[in-house]
């Protein structure tokens, strides 16, 4: 019997044939076909281990970028990169990872269904860095068990309701009709850029009528702009530290130039990897969590990824893009002088969240938003990062974190909440969160329905 | 046949994008493999038919009669006016 026992939690322990069995249920539940039940399963927990794989490459690539820059300018300096943090913290939190986010999708169905936040958050990918952030900062609080598992899915259920519905108002702005949410977690820089279009936007222009170049937008394809950028990154601190520290240290005696460009791109190969294994572990699950969504909260609505916004203002993209790493590079700068952590511009985020930035912004405040909006982004992508980092335990010493900014806001007060309360007060209130907006809803007086 | 979704980052929108290219091809009534990709891999030969948004079907260096471009990339109607289009073509 004990042994039984021990096999079902040694099973249940590793972290990717859970996620493996998450898939099944899910594939069972939707009466797919046995073959497809299978096949699914097994693609989901090839995915988790491919995604190990990838963070083996990208990790090389990035260890010896640390010690470059703590030899060339004697601080710690960070490159946020999700896919980079979750792979490393997928190895000591995979478990509480993939149990969080599997019910945590069951209680965003519940929390759309009973309360008034009627988002589904189908950007599954986000879904998984952010149980993984929940479950790393609750392990480093104390969490462990049943407790972890219930606190980190009810909060991941009402995040995922709650980042859609701040940011309809503006989504219904962008996209001209009520149909669609946003599900991003960049979601408190984004509607920062919207308020900021409010403010500074009267009278100006749309980004839309204006020519902008058309040849940059293959910088939207982000194994390219990972590369280039990493490059840039690369270079500058190959040179700063200098051919015999880099060709003594790390290269062997290759030319130091030769072996930056190389682990740039690694670390580009990486998180290409990487984001091949999280497509697998998605592609059964995702289906699954909308089938079931929308039978069990049909008047709910789905809450899709930034490129959902894109096509509406295609120059705003581009603004969006330049402005928030102009954003970026000057808050480097900033946390330069004051001699704190530096972050520097990451990829992703500049990339995709400063050009969702640019259309919010555009959407209220047109070109002066889109280029004012984006640009508060790209400060706020790069002072959040420095304050998520010490509530991250051990993680934090990693050369990278977590990128976009409602990772930083979620972290930052799940963090100090840790840290001023008992695990039962954070469950408490957790909790007290969700009963009272279900109490809001039955109790409090329906909005007469005016639209649709 | 083969359809490929792609986007960007190979994620989110264009799974959002093949599962209901899924759906549009259940009311035409026509039978193909679906799936997505992330603009930096995808190659002409993959697929019958590729299916990207607006925004980025200038960069894609793919041929054009091989490309649908959406403009609502989750409007499961466009998906099928465009999809009815190809293949009364």
């Amino acid at each position: 019997m004990d042994s039984i026992l021990f096999f079902i939690l040694d099973i249940l322990k590793v972290p990717s044939v859970l996620v493996g069995l998450i898939a099944l249920v899910g594939l069972v539940a939707q009466k797919k076909a046995f073959p497809d039940i299978i096949k699914g399963t097994v693609k989901t927990i090839l995915g988790f281990l491919v995604l190990g794989g990838g963070a083996t490459v990208l990790l090389s690539s990035l260890t010896p970028l640390g010690s470059m820059f703590e030899h060339a300018f004697n601080v710690q300096g960070i490159i946020p990169n999700n896919e980079a943090i979750v792979s490393m913290a997928l190895e000591k939190y995979g478990t509480a990872t993939a149990l969080i986010m599997a019910f945590g999708m069951v209680a965003n169905i519940i929390v759309a269904r009973f309360t008034r936040l009627k988002f589904i958050f189908l950007t599954g990918h986000h879904t998984f860095y952010m149980a993984c952030m929940i479950g790393v900062i609750l392990t480093v609080a104390g969490f462990e068990g049943v407790q972890l598992v219930f606190v980190g899915a009810l909060t991941l259920g009402l995040i995922m309701a709650f980042f859609p519905a701040i940011a309809h108002f503006y989504m219904k702005k962008i996209t001209g009709s009520n149909d669609v949410g946003f599900g991003h977690f960049g979601t408190i820089g984004y509607v920062l850029s919207g308020a900021i279009g409010q403010a500074v936007g009267k009278g100006s222009p749309s980004t839309e009528e204006m020519d902008l170049p058309k040849n940059l937008s293959f910088l939207r394809d982000s194994s390219i702009s990972i590369s280039l950028t990493m490059m840039i990154i690369y270079f500058v601190l190959a040179i700063a530290s200098g051919n015999e520290y880099v060709s003594t240290h790390f290269s062997n005696g290759q030319h130091y130039l030769v072996y930056a460009t190389i682990q740039a791109i690694t670390f580009a190969a990486g998180v290409y990897v990487i984001l091949q294994g999280v497509r697998l572990i998605l592609a059964e699950i995702v289906p699954a969590f909308t089938g079931f969504s929308e039978k069990l909260v049909p008047d709910a609505k789905p809450a899709l990824d930034c490129p959902i916004v894109f096509p509406y203002a295609p120059n705003a993209v581009l603004v969006g893009f330049l402005s928030s790493f102009m954003g970026g590079i000057i808050g480097l700068v900033l946390l330069g002088q004051l001699n704190w952590v530096l972050i520097l511009p990451g990829v992703v985020p500049h990339f995709f969240c400063g050009a969702t930035a640019g259309v919010f912004g555009n959407a209220t405040g047109g070109r002066r938003g889109a280029i004012l909006g984006a640009f508060a982004h790209g400060l706020l992508i790069t002072f959040l990062p420095v304050f998520l980092l010490p509530v991250l335990g051990s993680l934090g010493f990693a050369n990278t974190t977590f990128s976009d900014t409602d990772f930083g806001g979620v972290g930052i007060v799940l963090g100090n909440m840790a840290q001023f309360m008992s695990k039962d007060m954070i469950m408490i209130v957790i909790v007290a969160i969700f009963l009272l907006l279900v109490g809001y809803n039955y109790l409090a007086k329906k909005p007469v329905k005016t639209e649709e | 046949m083969k359809i490929m979704a792609v986007c960007g980052h190979g994620l989110g929108s264009s799974f959002m994008m093949e599962m209901n290219i899924k759906k549009a091809l259940k009311t035409l009534g026509k039978e193909a493999e679906v799936s997505h990709q992330d603009l930096a891999s995808v190659t002409a030969n993959e697929a019958d038919l590729f299916v990207m948004g607006a925004d980025i079907a200038n960069s894609s260096g793919l041929p054009a009669d091989k490309v649908v471009v959406v403009k609502n990339i989750v409007s499961v109607k466009e998906f099928e006016e465009k999809l009815a289009e190809y293949f009364n073509q």
